[in-house]
């Protein structure tokens, strides 16, 4: 535990250091979601309609863009091979590696999507579902990526491959997360879509860290 | 615990037993394959009665179904080769995982065009957002990244336990793609074969699908393991037993 706080606090002190790091993933979720007005529509009522898709693609991508860089810097300078030979945990250093994506990419997104919800008139019975379920759905995205990291974080063309790996996999959460924020925003429960997402959330945190933890030793390895 | 594998499970292991073994059984699947296709396209295209629905143009199922049931089971068979070759180190299990991701590549734009063209008369669209037609585009999603990190790294051992990874991760995920689809929308005609239940269909239009199928099967194997043999002389072709196959042409 305290060397799972103390990688967490590591992975977050270096993000505080490039204030960047958190801003650009927020800057583009907001850039993403103001094309849809510009390119589609600007009309109140699809707009209403469509917000629930459009927050969660946005979301999604941005999350999609930053996961990249969650081993990027530490594989560059060797600090992630020191990591893996040293005695901790493999597993505890992912999850906290991940856990300190988490926290500025999903969370953050959390907070200023209903900003995004509001630009698209959403109706307002639907801003708890759309926290809630970028705040369960979130941290699922994370974890997956996380996996296509860690087997592109040794090759020179990351950045297109693990869109092409990742994004089949987020297609259930995009599905239940976009789902939930329609039927919150129609006023019916939502308790089964999180419950959907909840679920979704545990099985890759139990089974992710594996593939991650093992992607990250063929990628050092080769 | 020590689990002790069939000696068979071993000799696999052996490019060189696996090169033989291979191309015995090779002109056999070929025969078996050429000669269900044959009967199967006939008797299904020709002799199959047509259906009181949709006339003629339902005829295509026998293109459509077997490839559709083959794009899976391929997925399956490279997640299941991938995982061989991770747990046991066996370099031939990620030749056959290697060699099974452009087969299931083709295999399921093959099932999607014939969807797409048996959609036509039938939906009066190309394409529907229907659970199966978008499990079948996600499958093939799968497939091409895949490929795609398997040419990505220059060292093949990386490359083939990448792969491994990602197609393992893949099938763990193709259930939970399949029923978050299935939720989102539905419109296709439910399976047409389970293991369960008796086919809806007379037998005379069954049987020449399922000729098709095993043709299918048939057609699969040959060029597995073609493309695995090929693969195989290339990675060992340092030896001296591959020096004498390629003298012996």
């Amino acid at each position: 535990m305290k060397f799972f706080l103390a990688a967490l606090k590591r992975d977050l002190l270096l993000v505080f250091r490039h204030r960047n790091d958190i801003i650009n993933p927020l800057a583009f979720f907001l850039m993403v979601a103001v094309l849809f007005p510009l390119g589609v529509s600007p009309n109140p009522v699809f707009l209403a309609e469509v917000a629930p898709g459009v927050i969660w693609v946005a979301a999604l991508l941005a999350c999609l863009l930053s996961v990249d860089g969650i081993f990027r810097t530490d594989y560059d300078d060797g600090s992630l091979e020191q990591m893996l030979v040293s005695s901790e945990s493999l597993l505890l250093l992912v999850l906290a590696k991940v856990l300190s994506h988490w926290l500025i990419s999903g969370f953050c997104l959390a907070i200023i999507s209903p900003l995004v919800a509001m630009m698209f008139f959403l109706p307002e019975q639907g801003y708890t579902a759309l926290i809630l379920s970028l705040l369960l759905g979130t941290p699922t995205l994370s974890l997956m990526g996380a996996i296509g990291a860690g087997l592109t974080v040794g090759l020179r063309k990351g950045g297109v491959l693990i869109s092409l790996l990742v994004l089949p996999l987020y297609i259930p959460v995009l599905i239940f997360g976009a789902g939930t924020v329609h039927a919150g925003a129609m006023g019916l429960p939502i308790q089964g879509y999180l419950a959907l997402l909840g679920a979704i959330l545990v099985l890759s945190l139990m089974l992710a860290p594996f593939a991650i933890a093992a992607a990250l030793k063929i990628s050092v390895r080769s | 615990m020590k689990i002790k594998m069939p000696r068979w499970f071993y000799q696999l292991a052996s490019p060189r037993w696996f090169y033989e073994f291979t191309g015995a059984l090779l002109p056999w699947f070929s025969a078996a394959a050429i000669l269900l296709l044959v009967i199967g396209t006939v008797w299904g295209l020709v002799f199959a009665p047509a259906d009181y629905q949709q006339g003629n143009s339902f005829r295509i199922i026998y293109i459509h179904v077997p490839s559709s049931i083959l794009a899976q089971s391929c997925y399956m068979m490279m997640a299941v080769a991938g995982a061989v070759g991770l747990v046991w180190k066996m370099k031939i299990a990620h030749v056959v995982a290697g060699a099974c991701a452009p087969i299931g590549a083709s295999i399921a734009i093959m099932s999607l065009a014939t969807g797409a063209i048996w959609g036509k008369p039938t939906w009066g669209a190309w394409w529907v957002w229907d659970a199966r037609l978008t499990a079948m585009l996600v499958l093939l999603f799968l497939y091409i990244g895949v490929i795609a990190l398997n040419s990505a790294f220059e060292n093949k051992a990386s490359a083939d336990k990448a792969t491994a990874i990602l197609s393992l991760v893949g099938l763990v995920n193709i259930p939970i793609i399949k029923y978050s689809v299935e939720w989102w929308n539905t419109l296709h005609q439910p399976a047409t074969f389970t293991v369960t239940e008796k086919p809806a269909m007379p037998p005379e239009m069954w049987v020449p699908l399922l000729v098709m199928a095993l043709g299918f099967y048939c057609f699969f194997a040959v060029v597995l393991m073609s493309r695995a043999r090929t693969e195989v002389l290339e990675r060992e072709k340092r030896s001296d037993w591959v020096k004498r196959v390629i003298q012996s042409y």
